[in-house]
């Protein structure tokens, strides 16, 4: 197993961390894993992506050119790395943002309504409409179960213990975005409701 | 031991605080900034440690003297400007003898350059750390563990040698995650254990003395002759490299640091590609690995040198294979940084045409000089604030 995942958003949508669990999840089940940010002269609202690698073996490079994955939690994210996925590869974009489909026909394309499931999911403990800030969990729900690559319970498990201290009473709705995400994607990929 | 995932610079900086550092001194500078930090946070946490910032690098760097002098163990970090502002105190450091740990996290230059990944301060690191004759040990980690690991052992030796040891990381190193298993933890030293050169206060004593300066041609001939005699001692010891299959390849590549672990890759996609190509990753950049090098160029066809500059450690390796095979060269500057599909492109060139295509012919200006910007500026995409940029 050798996946290469590109996670990438506006700063503040959570790629950078949502790319760190998988990166603790992937290395609490005894994979070889790197994380790596773009890092730069940034600014707030701008773009920020990581990329992560996650291995049965020791990891050469930790950048890569063309990702297995593409976690596109915004527009410009889409359209930047849609044409960057490997042929057979996945692209994973947040419809809740992003009105236009995939175009690729060579590269397997879910849409998953990210920012929606976030506001469903936080609105009861928030006591409004909900927020975004589950949008990222959620798209990891997707990947793994378009992927294969861990369980959700790898996830859960990871969020658990490294989720920080004050967003501890975010570890349920977490736990739901991530199962919604992961629906999405097996009922667009036709390969049933997940297991686990 | 259980791992856990470390950024490079925090990483690198918890491996100080267990190598028993007692004393940081520094100042500010991406992508370097985060050992700092750490430092700035932990170390405290220890009674009779110090964490300082410094008002600059230069007086960073003298802080650091000042402390190796009175045989504390102690270290700086930075990245590429700050360390060459450096330069004068670590030749003082080096010309008086004293252990010091210096960390560059290396960005792209020259100048003020960027804050992206780079390998452009291999010369400035292996063979012009300071002013005069002497060398400091630099090591070359590829990894997240190795960061760690080297950092740890940096002190030991630095103390054994008598010299300074620097950390030769880049950008990447400091910036990614990977998983790690932290050392054992090693107290500071005992006054007891203190160096008997150490200025400690000479009550009781007769005093010592700790300088460069030497005012007399013999006398400073002769300290030459000492410090030269231990760094013979440093080249007869502590040469590192890794290597792997070349027992049979046909072409090795050579690539240090970040780059050596992105040949890694290359090297897995040229086997499975039936190409028979191995890998040397210096692990020392200095002492270098010349010896085996010059041993190597004597049982392949090639070797290409892989580095994000524009060929610098590819004056060792064409020293060490002293015309024994072809040394060809692929890189890339600015901060701009190989990926494996570039590596392999060249790797196909030269088996077919013998020669590598560097990546001046393939870029706009196609070898062509293009003239200079009128203006200099450091714009930020989208920024309102692009007079007030910092790096």
């Amino acid at each position: 197993m050798h996946e290469e995942i590109i996670i990438s958003g506006f700063g503040g949508q959570g790629a950078l961390f949502a790319g760190q669990l998988l990166a603790y999840a992937g290395m609490d089940n005894g994979k070889y894993v790197t994380w790596i940010p773009s890092y730069g002269p940034e600014m707030r609202g701008g773009t920020a992506h990581c990329t992560v690698v996650i291995s049965d073996e020791p990891i050469g490079s930790p950048m890569v050119r063309h990702p297995s994955a593409a976690l596109t939690l915004n527009l410009p994210s889409m359209e930047k790395y849609q044409p960057l996925v490997k042929a057979g590869g996945l692209l994973l974009y947040n419809s809740s943002l992003v009105q236009s489909q995939a175009t690729r026909a060579d590269i397997r394309a879910v849409g998953v309504p990210a920012n929606a499931i976030s506001q469903e999911e936080t609105a009861v403990l928030l006591g409004t409409h909900g927020d975004a800030r589950l949008a990222n969990v959620s798209m990891l729900g997707a990947l793994i179960e378009a992927t294969g690559l861990l369980t959700l319970e790898h996830l859960e498990n990871a969020l658990a213990a490294h989720l920080p201290e004050r967003h501890r009473r975010w570890l349920g709705p977490n736990g739901l975005a991530l199962r919604r995400g992961a629906a999405i994607a097996a009922e667009a990929l036709g390969a049933g409701v997940p297991t686990s | 031991m259980t791992k856990d995932l470390w950024k490079g610079n925090e990483a690198m900086a918890e491996a100080a605080i267990r190598a028993g550092v007692e004393a940081y001194f520094g100042y500010p500078i991406t992508p370097q900034t985060e050992l700092l930090e750490y430092m700035a946070r932990e170390l405290p946490k220890y009674p009779g440690r110090v964490f300082l910032q410094a008002e600059s690098e230069l007086a960073a760097v003298n802080m650091v003297y000042g402390a190796a002098c009175s045989g504390v163990r102690s270290m700086s970090s930075s990245s590429s400007p700050g360390i060459s502002l450096m330069s004068e105190g670590l030749s003082y450091i080096a010309g008086t003898e004293v252990p010091a740990v210096l960390v560059d996290v290396m960005r792209g230059g020259p100048g003020l350059g960027n804050i992206q990944p780079s390998q452009s301060d291999y010369f400035q690191m292996t063979k012009s750390l300071g002013h005069g004759d002497y060398h400091a040990l630099v090591l070359a980690p590829a990894t997240v563990q190795e960061a760690v690991d080297m950092t740890y052992e940096s002190f030991a030796l630095a103390e054994k040698y008598r010299t300074v040891v620097v950390i030769l990381a880049d950008g990447a190193i400091g910036q990614m995650m990977e998983p790690v298993e932290l050392p054992p933890w090693r107290q500071p030293l005992t006054e007891a254990e203190r160096p008997d050169w150490a200025l400690r206060g000479a009550n009781g004593r007769p005093n010592r003395v700790l300088t460069s300066l030497n005012l007399t041609a013999e006398g400073l001939e002769e300290s030459n002759l000492r410090l030269q005699a231990r760094l013979a001692e440093i080249q007869q010891h502590e040469v590192r490299w890794e290597e792997e299959m070349t027992d049979d390849a046909d072409l090795v590549l050579v690539a240090f640091g970040t780059m050596g672990r992105i040949c890694k890759s290359v090297l897995r996609t040229a086997r499975r590609n039936g190409l028979k190509v191995g890998l040397l990753r210096p692990i020392t950049l200095w002492p270098f690995p010349s010896e085996r090098l010059h041993e190597l160029a004597g049982q392949v066809q090639r070797l290409l040198v892989v580095e994000m500059n524009a060929g610098q450690m590819l004056l060792d390796v064409q020293a060490a294979a002293a015309g024994r095979a072809p040394v060809h060269f692929y890189g890339r500057m600015g901060g701009m940084v190989p990926l494996p599909d570039e590596v392999e492109e060249q790797i196909e060139l030269l088996m077919r045409e013998g020669t590598t295509r560097p990546y001046a012919a393939q870029s706009s200006a196609n070898g062509k000089l293009p003239s200079l910007p009128t203006r200099v500026s450091h714009p930020v995409e989208g920024s309102r604030h692009d007079n007030i940029t910092t790096y």
